[in-house]
């Protein structure tokens, strides 16, 4: 019964019927439960953290609702699986908006592409960063499971996530990516595997199949 | 190893119903956008616009169903331009599974109205749509383009270029161009009018209008420095498919999804 609920936090921050038509289509009868409340997120058997928009927004809607502690209980209990704004607000900080501290569930921050940003040959970048990139596997991970290395993508941020450790895919846009980062039972795509056909797919299979290692279930009295 | 520069086909909707007509090999029902979208999925498309052209109030409720079933089948990024007039517009074609909305006139008649959707929705999910005409040149000889609204018939006397700069400026995170001298004749994108947007604004730009060969795509990118291409009839009629498409643009050192 690995699959049995997934619960898609609601915190008004964009659209959340791709993500959860997505899981519909490969959840195989998981209940997928689009929500904002704690008790209904706490009482899932996985949680997926998404969002789109700016992130002192993202972070005022979690305070507001009080999700801000849910989700960092979340993370010390069960499968996370953040995605794009979601991958950013689990990091320390975000320089979006002059500067915003998000919930520190993995060290790193979020930084500004720049109004400068080129490829290695000198050539222009647009921002935001929009389109399919290649994902290069730093790790082995469940989550990769039946996804080749380097495999692309659909991104569209303006920030990126610049991590110290816990990387486990990247890709290259004028400066390195962090495009996943793997903690635990905590896994963060600054991509959308929601639109990004199969292997997005892909990766929301293996999530709903992806039990987390046992020494990390918390010690029961 | 890099961004892929984006091949997208363009389905013109009404009342539900794709119009212009589209000539699949092994499509039972040409008019069928649900269909349609999931053909252009299965040969890798990397996006789907659709442009509703629905005049009427409860023919757009039908557009907006379609989206819904396309979004529950299909899982590429989906714009839906024509007709966004209102954020409750813009709201209504999010919650059915839209990714982005393109707005094209209401941004004429009211150019806040970019910088509200913007705010409330995020740049990432509002594409500016333009429709641009070569026009008489400066006075200094420069090539000019204007505006032009109801199906390039009606001038604005608005500079493309700088409206492209204020649009994105109001918070629009893509613009989808398209030139009016060129749409349908199958002539070929109006390079330097892409080359000129591409060049002054900051985010992603679509040419469009024209294409009618994969040479085209190939200038599109190259000499209009557009990040993305799209277009209808040579897809719809397979005079060309999107795989032939992409591996034509690869053979030319264009980096794409294959």
């Amino acid at each position: 019964m690995s699959k049995s609920s997934v619960a898609v936090i609601d915190y008004g921050m964009g659209n959340l019927h791709s993500v959860a038509s997505a899981l519909e289509k490969v959840g195989d009868g998981v209940k997928v439960m689009v929500t904002d409340c704690p008790d209904t997120i706490l009482s899932a058997d996985r949680v997926i953290f998404p969002g789109v928009g700016a992130i002192r927004d993202c972070m005022a809607e979690l305070k507001s609702r009080g999700l801000d502690e849910v989700i960092q209980e979340v993370a010390a209990q069960k499968p996370l699986l953040g995605i794009c704004l979601g991958m950013q607000a689990l990091l320390e900080s975000s320089e979006e908006n002059g500067g915003v501290e998000c919930l520190d569930v993995l060290p790193g921050a979020v930084k500004f592409f720049g109004s400068d940003l080129r490829d290695a040959a000198g050539g222009r970048l647009k921002v935001p960063h929009m389109g399919w990139n290649n994902v290069i596997q730093a790790i082995d991970h469940p989550l990769w499971a039946g996804i080749p290395d380097a495999s692309r993508f659909y991104f569209v941020h303006s920030y990126y996530v610049d991590a110290p450790e816990f990387v486990a895919g990247s890709c290259d846009y004028g400066v390195q990516v962090h495009a996943a980062l793997a903690c635990d039972n905590v896994f963060a795509v600054q991509f959308h595997p929601e639109k990004s056909g199969d292997m997005g797919l892909r990766l929301l299979s293996n999530f709903l199949n992806w039990d987390r290692p046992a020494a990390f279930f918390p010690v029961t009295d | 190893m890099a961004l892929a520069k984006r091949i997208i086909p363009c389905l013109d909707v009404d009342k539900g119903r794709v119009v212009k007509g589209v000539n699949f090999v092994g499509i039972r029902d040409a008019g069928d956008p649900v269909e349609i979208a999931k053909r252009y999925n299965e040969q890798g498309a990397d996006e789907i616009t659709f442009l509703d052209i629905t005049a009427t109030h409860e023919g757009r409720e039908t557009t907006v169903h379609t989206v819904e079933q396309i979004a529950a089948e299909v899982f590429i990024p989906l714009t839906v331009g024509g007709g966004i007039r209102e954020i409750k517009d813009i709201r209504t074609m999010l919650n059915a599974g839209a990714d982005k909305v393109g707005i094209n006139s209401a941004a004429i008649h009211r150019p806040d109205f970019v910088k509200e959707a913007a705010d409330r929705f995020g740049s990432q999910c509002i594409v500016i749509a333009i429709d641009a005409k070569r026009v008489a040149d400066e006075a200094d000889g420069r090539p000019r383009w204007e505006i032009f609204t109801h199906g390039g018939r009606k001038p604005t006397g608005i500079n493309a270029v700088e409206w492209a700069i204020k649009m994105v400026e109001n918070g629009a995170g893509e613009v989808l161009l398209t030139s009016m001298d060129g749409d349908g004749t199958k002539a070929g994108y109006d390079l330097a009018l892409t080359r000129a947007i591409s060049e002054a604004v900051p985010v992603p730009v679509i040419a469009s209008g024209g294409v009618g060969n994969l040479d085209h795509m190939v200038a599109g990118i190259k000499e209009g420095l557009a990040d993305a291409v799209l277009a209808a009839s040579i897809f719809h009629f397979a005079e060309y498919t999107v795989p032939e498409a992409k591996a034509y643009m690869a053979a030319h050192g264009i980096e794409v999804r294959l």
